[in-house]
């Protein structure tokens, strides 16, 4: 524990800051692109990236800002991609939604809900081959929200991970909303790592978004994947959206959902939690480094060039 | 805005009394409330229907009117619930499937080529699909690749399907009506940057018929064909055109699929010029298919063919950073050069208009 909570407390506030920067800022244009947040999910990155290698890979959707940084995406090219600028990690073409670093093992994100799960699953199958050949087992995780296991290729992509027994951790982030749709009124009943189970996979249920015990079940998830070369494990991690679902702002007094529930997961912020851990000097440190990481990145991202005129034909085709 | 709806009103039959001037979205709510009155088989589904948001506002109050029955959201699941559309209209009902984006229409494509398209014909008409499908294209502020596509011509593709993209709340309320009552399924296509322009709207009910183009501006030097959101682009591009003693006539078909192809080669055969603009791709799109049967037409008459170009989206994926977006699209300016170098040879001095004021990309601060 002693270099794990100052490890994950900085990642997580790294990632809660940089986001909280980005809806302060997002007033003055600079960033034009619709910003998915993960405020108040930011456990459940952390807990899953930081027992992973470098090489292996991370797949998630359009709310892809946690992940990326949890990864170990460049934190210059994000930002200067959020400004449309060209030393962004896409040369400003992707946007916040579609954020991508694969030196980095952050595979690009998709803002079609459902479309990254099966081709996490591809990696995966990719992965299973280069091992018979390398003798190194890497992994993928493919997140996704409770709305992205509605859609049909969900579960065709379970079936097959789980037929082909494909070296990949599923994480559902269910934050019980779809945009402003409760889950109640999008699933028959909430079961969802029961429906997993049939198909033969092991799986896991976090409900309180504990940080330590995240990365504990992704470790050694991970480890057993990698020692056996068989998978998936799928875990399922409740949590709760403190913004809108796009935008920078608190849309709490729209109505649609539990002011109480938003209060018990504020109390039970991880943040705040690991924070309490350390001592002050510590704390302060990190802190500290935070903010200028942060800083450094913004003035990279302004400094950053817009892309020039003919960028906009490079790569329609590989060559 | 108001330029175009002052060019919608005037294009408007006299008799259509009591007109108000609502908005886009409010145009479409209208429509909704008025059929689902008129025929309890309307039902109107899809993602977020029922929020508060209401599709832009499209969909609002109707849950409180007609109850969660006839009005409720679904699970992420489009393919499933395109088929369970589908199903329902054989029965009898008449589905209105919304979804906030085209681009997530293609998770509905399967349901749609292979069996709504089809059923009436493949069953030998023992079936019917009266289906409504509403869609909406996306735009600016970061939109990119997966949010901003326009596939128009895809639908078009497909025999057994109607497809409509009016452009202002005139016809987006009439066509709407004629979709519902229409025994087929009819791709609706909107524009977000639509919603919120204004216009003179009947109270009453009506029916913008499918297969009918709109002379928005008549005009004796060149016709315009422009399509969803490029009609305002095409009504600035007129603006900058008149300023230079150029006189372009304005058409929208509104119905891409049937498309009236006898307003359009009736307007080229008096102007000789013919500029189509498309809100899409140009390859295998609306305007390579206006510009074929245009041709087709004309060689049949033994007409000396027009002159003929094509203007649209840039042949790539759109790209979120605004300079290059800029570039993606065609703009008022752009259209009017390409129209001006069309009127005047290509000989003509270069030309440069004035920069537009674009209220709907410009005001539109996004996210969605
Ligand atoms: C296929 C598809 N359908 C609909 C949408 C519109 N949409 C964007 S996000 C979203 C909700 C997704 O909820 P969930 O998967 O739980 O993820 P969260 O946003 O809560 O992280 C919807 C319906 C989409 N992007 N893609």
């Amino acid at each position: 524990m002693d270099k794990l909570a100052p490890q994950l407390y900085k990642k997580m506030l790294l990632i809660r800051k940089l986001e909280l920067r980005l809806a302060e800022i997002y007033h003055t244009d600079a960033v034009k692109s619709p910003v998915h947040l993960s405020v108040g999910q930011e456990s459940i990155a952390v807990g899953i990236c930081d027992p992973l290698n470098k090489d292996d890979l991370v797949s998630n959707t359009y709310r892809c800002h946690a992940t990326y940084i949890a990864k170990g995406g460049d934190l210059r090219e994000m930002m200067a991609e959020l400004y449309g600028k060209s030393q962004g990690c896409a040369g400003g073409k992707a946007g916040s939604m579609h954020l991508v670093d694969m030196k980095n093992g952050v595979v690009g994100a998709s803002a079609v809900v459902g479309t990254t799960i099966p081709i996490a699953a591809g990696l995966a199958l990719a992965m299973k081959f280069d091992a018979k050949k390398t003798g190194k087992q890497r992994i993928v995780v493919s997140v996704f929200g409770d709305g992205g296991t509605e859609e049909g290729c969900f579960y065709e992509t379970i079936n097959f991970a789980a037929l082909r027994k494909l070296p990949m951790i599923f994480v559902c982030e269910n934050n019980r909303l779809a945009i402003h749709t409760p889950i109640e009124r999008r699933w028959a009943t909430e079961k969802l790592c029961e429906r997993i189970q049939t198909y033969g996979i092991e799986t896991h249920k976090i409900d309180d978004a504990d940080v330590f015990k995240i990365r504990e079940t992704i470790s050694s998830a991970a480890e057993k994947i990698r020692n056996t070369g068989e998978g998936p494990i799928f875990i399922e991690c409740a949590t709760y959206r403190w913004l809108e679902h796009v935008g920078p702002f608190d849309d709490h007094k729209d109505n649609y959902r539990d002011l109480e529930e938003y209060a018990r997961w504020k109390k039970n912020d991880q943040i705040d939690r690991l924070a309490g851990m350390l001592d002050e000097n510590t704390r302060n440190q990190i802190q500290q480094e935070v903010t200028d990481m942060i800083k450094d990145a913004e003035i990279f991202a302004e400094n950053s060039p817009y892309p020039a005129a003919e960028e906009l034909y490079t790569h329609v085709y590989a060559h | 805005m108001s330029m175009h709806t002052n060019s919608v009103a005037t294009s408007l039959q006299k008799d259509q009394q009591d007109l108000h001037l609502i908005r886009y979205f409010e145009a479409l709510r209208e429509a909704f409330d008025q059929e689902m009155t008129r025929d309890p088989n309307v039902f109107l589904f899809g993602l977020d229907v029922d929020d508060h948001k209401g599709i832009q506002g499209s969909t609002l109050g109707l849950v409180e009117k007609f109850g969660r029955d006839r009005v409720f959201g679904t699970p992420l699941s489009e393919d499933a619930m395109t088929g369970v559309a589908i199903g329902a209209a054989m029965a009898g009902y008449r589905p209105i499937h919304t979804h906030i984006r085209m681009d997530f229409m293609l998770l509905c494509m399967n349901q749609l080529v292979n069996m709504a398209a089809k059923a009436h014909y493949m069953y030998n008409g023992q079936v019917q699909v009266p289906l409504v499908v509403r869609t909406m294209i996306g735009r600016s502020w970061g939109q990119g690749g997966q949010h901003s596509q326009a596939l128009h011509s895809l639908f078009m593709h497909i025999p057994g399907l109607k497809v409509v993209a009016p452009s202002n709340a005139h016809d987006a309320k009439g066509c709407m009506i004629a979709a519902i009552r229409d025994n087929n399924p009819v791709i609706f296509i909107e524009h977000r940057l639509l919603y919120s322009t204004e216009g003179f709207v009947p109270k009453n009910s009506y029916e913008v018929p499918l297969g009918k183009a709109r002379i928005l501006v008549p005009g004796s030097d060149v016709t315009i064909v422009a399509i969803s959101h490029m009609v305002m682009e095409a009504l600035r591009a007129r603006k900058h055109l008149d300023s230079i003693g150029i006189s372009a006539e304005i058409i929208d078909p509104i119905s891409l699929w049937p498309l009236d192809m006898d307003t359009i080669v009736a307007s080229v055969q008096k102007t000789k010029k013919l500029l189509i603009v498309d809100n899409a791709w140009l390859t295998c799109g609306a305007s390579s298919e206006i510009l074929s049967r245009t041709i087709e037409m004309f060689q049949e008459e033994d007409h000396v063919l027009p002159a003929i170009a094509r203007m649209g989206f840039a042949p790539t994926t759109c790209p979120t950073t605004r300079p290059l977006e800029n570039l993606f699209y065609p703009n008022g300016r752009t259209i009017a050069v390409k129209a001006y170098e069309m009127v005047k040879g290509k000989s003509a001095k270069a030309w440069e208009p004035p920069v537009d004021a674009r209220a709907e990309i410009d005001e539109f601060k996004g996210p969605f």
